[in-house]
């Protein structure tokens, strides 16, 4: 359950950037790549507890998971690499490489307006 | 107002394993970070490592674990150098717990043996038994080690790929328990090509820490690498 520690920097992150803008967050917008393994259900559920009597709490959090890339070294077609497969979808074979993964981002914030 | 950010999440530990790593290049240092389930035997490869290893290669531990100092009395008891960390509760090691076990290591540990922390030319930290967490925390390390035991079953690279995808070399350990007439159902020809199509470059040994079989390969390749940090 290492989406405690991810949701403890997420509130970090989202916790700094309010004191930047010296404004109220409404929503913000993350995205991960399949090696951080993050499940979303584990990570709201973390968000929802940690930011409980902060100035994060209640806001809405959207998380987008992006595909991980290959780059056939045969055809060099980029494609998004199903694990179960792992093959190049335009020419079938397993020769390929991995490209690196999207890290843990904060994307987005949206703030409250007055 | 929406504010565009793409800040990076983690960034925190992220700075502690920059951190760590620049202490291992500066230092001359191996350090190699090792990922398995509870009971693979990741302790048991690194006690029979370091006797194989006694002479040539100097190597410090840290240890992870959620509780108790077990493991660390184990490397301990071989002579080695090792730190435990207890995580109390969290299923992975942070690169901040292991910037603060590396000082404990070159402070307590190798003073007590007047050994400075360069002398050294390996460090494993044997992170906390879990296939999933530990992926995602970069310690500083120099590489990964995923350590896959037989009991365990043949199709864990294809559930677990992110561990696999990500290290340098796969340990595939108990291999003595494919002999005896205990009849496991365990496809190593399976596990290879499941673990070489997420990830081409990894090095894979085959080995039994209870036995010694597949230690003289294993033990070589790790001095070869030592030698050309």
């Amino acid at each position: 359950m290492h989406e405690m520690s991810v949701a403890q920097n997420l509130l970090a992150s989202i916790s700094a950037e309010t004191a930047n803008y010296k404004a109220k967050p409404v929503s913000a917008k993350i995205s991960c790549g399949i090696l951080n393994a993050v499940n979303d259900e584990l990570l709201l559920e973390a968000f929802k507890a940690l930011s409980k009597g902060t100035s994060c709490e209640g806001i809405k959090l959207e998380i987008e998971h992006k595909p991980m890339q290959g780059l056939c070294k045969r055809c060099g077609q980029k494609f998004d690499i199903d694990f179960s497969k792992a093959d190049c979808p335009a020419c079938g074979c397993k020769d390929f490489e991995l490209l690196a993964d999207t890290p843990l981002l904060l994307e987005e914030i949206e703030f409250e307006t007055e | 107002m929406k504010v565009k950010l793409n800040k990076k999440i983690l960034s925190a530990n992220e700075e502690y394993a920059s951190q760590n790593s620049r202490f291992f290049t500066e230092h001359r240092l191996l350090c190699l970070n090792m990922i398995s389930s509870p009971g693979s035997g990741k302790t048991s490869i690194l006690t029979r490592t370091i006797n194989e290893l006694k002479g040539k290669v100097d190597i410090g531990v840290i240890e992870g674990d959620i509780q108790t100092d077990y493991d660390s009395q184990r490397i301990k008891a071989t002579g080695a150098a090792a730190v435990q960390i207890n995580t109390e509760g969290a299923c992975h090691l942070s690169a901040a717990q292991v910037s603060g076990a590396i000082e404990k290591l070159a402070v307590e540990e190798l003073a007590v043996e007047e050994l400075a922390v360069e002398e050294l030319g390996l460090i494993f930290i044997e992170n906390v038994g879990n296939l999933v967490c530990p992926a995602a925390f970069e310690l500083g390390e120099s590489a990964k080690i995923v350590v896959l035991s037989i009991p365990e079953g043949d199709d864990k690279p294809a559930k677990y790929p992110a561990i696999f995808a990500k290290s340098r070399v796969l340990l595939i350990n108990k291999i003595d328990m494919l002999k005896g007439g205990l009849k496991i159902d365990f496809d190593i020809e399976r596990v290879k090509a499941d673990v070489r199509r997420l990830n081409k470059s990894i090095e894979i040994f085959q080995l039994s820490a209870k036995t010694g079989e597949g230690f003289e390969r294993w033990c070589r390749w790790l001095q070869n690498q030592v030698k050309n940090k």
